[in-house]
């Protein structure tokens, strides 16, 4: 069981995962206290949240780089709608930012199904599109904090079994994203799309169509995060999370996901975000300039992409193993 | 859409007719268009230094579209250009306050732009990495290289004579950056096509294998693709940093996506095997003149980047939505 839940390459990084902690407790050990390491697994949520999603869309050969866009322009909008109708209640909000962030994944979806558009391409331009569209809507003001209703700020706070309900929404994805991929057609399909289009379409896959889900599930969780993301920080305005969604590509290329498609796990998309959260929120306490950030994540990322460029030279892809193995 | 919906001409085009239906002169119609439209919603639109101005949006830019445009047409793409202007300008300051002079800078900054072309192109070539992650990787890397040095800090005091290749004229209203922009041009359009390498460039981005197997290294002259871009990358780190006399990390943040949006616009197609330079020469006027326009209609600059985004989308989707409801 366990070692079907980590395969080799998740293993390697979560080895890798421990000796960073393993480092940072060294030079400051409470770090590595649970409660602190809640705190960073909930600081992380949002890029577990989007890597999981951004995980599918490039299983299937594609990319979504309008993932920061869609998350800040449903954050606007339903931190508007907070503000013109403060009692709303948060349930009605969250149906808003899923619904939203379902459009516009639909919308990449549609784009890349039926007009056959370069994925770089369509999502190149939704992203300028939906952050162009905060800009209108907001007129290049900012929601603040004092605007928001308490409830609309409270909910992704609101303790429940020691975690804040930010960091049960990450793990209910996992879960959840985790049984769509092993358990069901639709995930075996997102994998054999990216393995084999060809072969896909002979076993009567139809690509475009599984594109267009894996982007309306992407632009689902990008609208969730939009709104745990706005509220968690009580601040909406048209350049939140910008830049963003490399973070999220890196995430997921650092979890083993190959840019090819058709390789990559939810644990491992899991294990990249966390892996980026941790050095994230470990720099500052270690005394270490945060501008060392960005450097060491492009480090990383180039060193996973070389790891995983070895490993998948000596493997070949292999999608049916467990059938395999049953004859 | 079966096979027999296909029109077979019994007579090729004649090259008029073919030429006006190119993407080129869509594009080239479009851009005059926008030009008429501007002049008219605007009079400050047609005058000499105003036009000379706008063309300092797409300058910087298109420089590195024409070492990108030759990427993509053999297939790959570099993401991390922008970080290497960032990269190259934290150098040349770096060098100012060690009081280098002019000639320094600017081989500091090509020699710059040249290493780190040379880095993605190894790490792309030798080890046979797919290059778009490779360059999202190297574009975190070089920009956070360059936050590392500057931090929160500014590098200033360049010297006098490093202001001509940003503000400088060459004569009148044409300024020196319009003068290397149209040099670039005739020489990236001459090579790509009318050399055997711009040949083997399109070889490699149509078939890789195929171009292997005609004995084009392949590897080599991606390399050299690399190298290219990465030394544009360092020409716009020279004249940007000039033009604003000042480097902060943050410099040409997400220019990189731009110049993909132009060297798209401009008929590239971003799966390789095809574009050409005129059609990015092109382009560039076209993102210029949108956004030097919508500026003196005082529309914002986030505005105009729908417009770009549309007209992204757009350019690739109406033909196919056109070869769609064509009656059969």
């Amino acid at each position: 069981m366990l070692k079907r839940l980590f395969t080799a390459r998740e293993a390697i990084l979560f080895a890798a995962i421990l000796v960073l902690l393993g480092l940072i407790a060294t030079r400051f050990p409470a770090f590595v206290r649970p409660a602190n390491l809640a705190s960073v697994f909930n600081d992380t949520s949002p890029l577990i949240l989007l890597a999981i999603g951004q995980m599918v869309v490039i299983l299937t050969k594609c990319i979504d780089l309008s993932v920061a866009a869609n998350l800040a322009l449903t954050g606007m909008v339903v931190a508007m709608i907070n503000v013109a109708a403060p009692g709303v209640p948060v349930a009605v909000i969250l149906a808003v930012a899923l619904g939203l962030g379902t459009l516009m994944g639909m919308i990449n979806g549609l784009l890349v199904w039926k007009l056959t558009v370069p994925p770089i391409v369509v999502t190149l331009g939704t992203m300028t599109i939906y952050r162009g569209i905060i800009f209108l809507i907001s007129d290049g003001k900012w929601v603040n904090s004092h605007e928001m209703s308490p409830a609309f700020k409270s909910f992704p706070r609101a303790e429940f079994l020691g975690l804040p309900v930010l960091s049960w929404i990450a793990v209910a994805a996992v879960i959840l994203f985790y049984l769509v991929m092993t358990r069901t057609t639709l995930g075996r399909a997102f994998y054999a799309v990216g393995g084999n289009p060809h072969a896909a379409i002979y076993t009567g896959i139809d690509v475009g169509r599984t594109q267009f889900w894996a982007y309306t599930l992407s632009g689902a969780l990008a609208g969730l995060t939009g709104y745990l993301w706005v509220s968690r920080y009580a601040v909406a305005y048209v350049d939140i999370a910008g830049g963003f969604e490399l973070t999220v590509v890196a995430a997921c290329v650092i979890g083993g996901v190959s840019i090819a498609g058709g390789i990559g796990s939810v644990i491992g998309a899991l294990l990249g975000a966390l892996f980026l959260g941790i050095i994230n929120n470990a720099l500052p306490v270690i005394n270490v300039s945060p501008f060392w950030q960005m450097a060491i994540s492009g480090a990383a990322i180039i060193v996973a992409i070389a790891a995983n460029a070895q490993a998948s030279r000596t493997k070949g892809r292999v999608i049916l193993k467990r059938a395999e193995h049953a004859q | 859409m079966s096979a027999t919906s296909h029109h077979v001409p019994d007579r090729l085009q004649t090259p008029l007719a073919r030429r006006l239906k190119s993407w080129e002169t869509l594009l080239l119609a479009v851009a005059v268009a926008i030009f008429f439209a501007n002049s008219l919603a605007s009079p400050y639109f047609l005058n000499a230094w105003n036009l000379s101005d706008a063309t300092f949006n797409f300058t910087e830019k298109a420089m590195i579209a024409f070492a990108m445009a030759l990427l993509i047409i053999a297939g790959e793409i570099d993401l991390s250009v922008a970080s290497i202007i960032a990269l190259a300008s934290t150098a040349m300051g770096a060098a100012v306050q060690a009081g280098v002079g002019t000639p320094g800078l600017v081989a500091i900054g090509l020699g710059v732009g040249l290493a780190a072309g040379a880095f993605n192109g190894l790490l792309v070539t030798r080890f046979s990495l797919p290059s778009i992650v490779v360059t999202i990787g190297t574009m975190s890397l070089f920009r956070g290289i360059a936050y590392i040095v500057l931090g929160d800090q500014v590098y200033k005091g360049y010297p006098a004579g490093f202001a001509f290749f940003g503000q400088g004229y060459v004569w009148w209203v044409i300024s020196f950056e319009l003068v290397l922009f149209a040099l670039l041009a005739v020489i990236y359009g001459v090579l790509l096509h009318k050399t055997n390498f711009g040949r083997a460039v399109y070889a490699i981005g149509n078939n890789p294998t195929g171009a292997l197997f005609s004995g084009i290294r392949v590897a080599r002259v991606k390399f050299i693709l690399f190298l290219l871009t990465g030394l544009m990358a360092g020409v716009a780190a020279i004249c940007l940093t000039s033009r604003l006399g000042s480097t902060r990390p943050s410099i040409a943040m997400g220019w990189e996506l731009e110049v993909v949006t132009m060297v798209v616009l401009g008929g590239v197609n971003i799966l390789g095997g095809s574009g050409s330079i005129p059609g990015v020469v092109i382009a560039a006027f076209v993102m210029g003149l949108v956004t030097f326009g919508l500026g003196l209609l005082n529309v914002p600059g986030i505005v105009m980047s729908i417009v770009i985004g549309a007209l992204l989308i757009s350019v690739i989707a109406l033909p196919r939505l056109w070869a769609m409801w064509r009656p059969l």
